[in-house]
């Protein structure tokens, strides 16, 4: 390496510029694949980027707090986003309250479902109280499971990690799942979808028909508002 | 969209706070979203200026995931010695939860 690149590069190693840039990068490369591959479920932009990230990081020895110190700025934009879900919530207003009953039951099972189901099964095959925690949120959308995790105890970038997975698998596995199930209304197909497998869920139902996306956006926002509320007293019952 | 994003802000603020004072177990942002949430229905309607950034800035919601799924390579090694535990929760739970929710609200529906 020539001296003025290595003094170039320790230079941008100190400021936040190259975090944030190949953070934007990455996901606009990750984005132009998943279009190319016409939104395949498997081919998840997030997914991708990070994929390309950590590989980049580690071929070039950058730790991830020095990645981090740029990319807070696009991190820190979840507090915002999480507010914003009050907007397509309101929208759906009209939705909420025709089918009240069926939608408040479907969400409560589903809800406690998700975390029970995740964390029992870890749980039974040994994996660590960390782990646990870090699970139980992986149904909800990431700012609200990164904030619960937080909260709980649990380690919010493995969370992160989980979520993602979580909505990926979701995509995938709906289908055949609903189907299966012989499952046609759309709007139970999307709120299922949604309470499962949150945003990535919600982008995928959004391709399939408006109303599934609809209803699996609603199901994304209430199953975010009500696991928030739920979970943190749950465990303080657990551990009183 | 400068106006929008300084009332998401307060609102994010305005739930820490309570979040803080109130020693409620849940994160500040979600408090905000209720407490926005009660405003717009108390309001009655959502102003364009705000729905047309909150749009904007929830079909970007994918790329706010990006810089904490790259905190993966922390976890490598908790991810290779509980891999097991973690795949099959997972895909096992997000199977079941689809299943479930979709009956109980096909069930409760008639």
């Amino acid at each position: 390496m020539s001296g003025r690149f290595a003094d170039f590069w320790v230079y941008l190693s100190a400021s936040p510029l190259l975090g944030l840039t190949a953070t934007l990068v990455a996901y606009q490369a990750a984005y132009w694949i998943y279009q190319k591959a016409r939104m395949n479920p498997l081919a998840n932009p997030v997914a991708l980027s990070v994929a390309m990230l950590v590989a980049l990081l580690w071929f070039t020895g950058t730790p991830y707090p020095v990645y981090f110190d740029g990319a807070q700025f696009v991190h820190f934009l979840l507090g915002p986003a999480t507010v914003a879900l009050a907007v397509p919530l309101y929208a759906n207003l009209a939705t909420l309250k025709k089918n009240l009953v069926p939608l408040c039951g479907a969400l409560l099972a589903g809800s406690v479902v998700a975390a029970g189901s995740a964390v029992g099964i870890g749980w039974l095959l040994g994996a660590s109280r960390e782990t646990l925690l870090s699970l139980a949120p992986k149904s909800v959308t990431t700012p609200i499971a990164m904030g619960i995790a937080e909260k709980l105890g649990g380690l919010p970038s493995l969370t992160a990690v989980l979520v993602v997975t979580t909505g990926i698998l979701g995509a995938v596995l709906a289908r055949g799942t609903l189907d299966l199930l012989r499952i046609g209304d759309p709007a139970v197909r999307g709120f299922a979808v949604g309470v499962a497998a949150h945003g990535i869920g919600t982008a995928r139902a959004f391709q399939v028909s408006e109303t599934m996306g609809a209803f699996a956006g609603l199901a994304m926002g209430l199953n975010g508002l009500l696991t928030a509320f739920l979970f943190p007293l749950l465990l303080r019952l657990w551990d009183a | 969209m400068l106006a929008a994003f300084t009332l998401l802000l307060v609102y994010q603020l305005i739930g820490e706070a309570v979040v803080h004072f109130a020693a409620l177990p849940v994160p500040g942002p979600v408090v905000g979203m209720l407490l926005l949430f009660l405003t717009l229905l108390a309001r009655g309607a959502t102003p364009d200026w705000l729905r047309s950034t909150c749009n904007a800035l929830l079909a970007h919601l994918s790329l706010l995931f990006v810089p904490a799924g790259v905190g993966v390579m922390l976890h490598f090694q908790r991810l290779g010695a509980e891999w097991l535990p973690i795949a099959v929760a997972l895909v096992a739970s997000t199977v079941i939860t689809i299943g479930v929710t979709a009956l109980v609200m096909k069930g409760l529906q008639r």
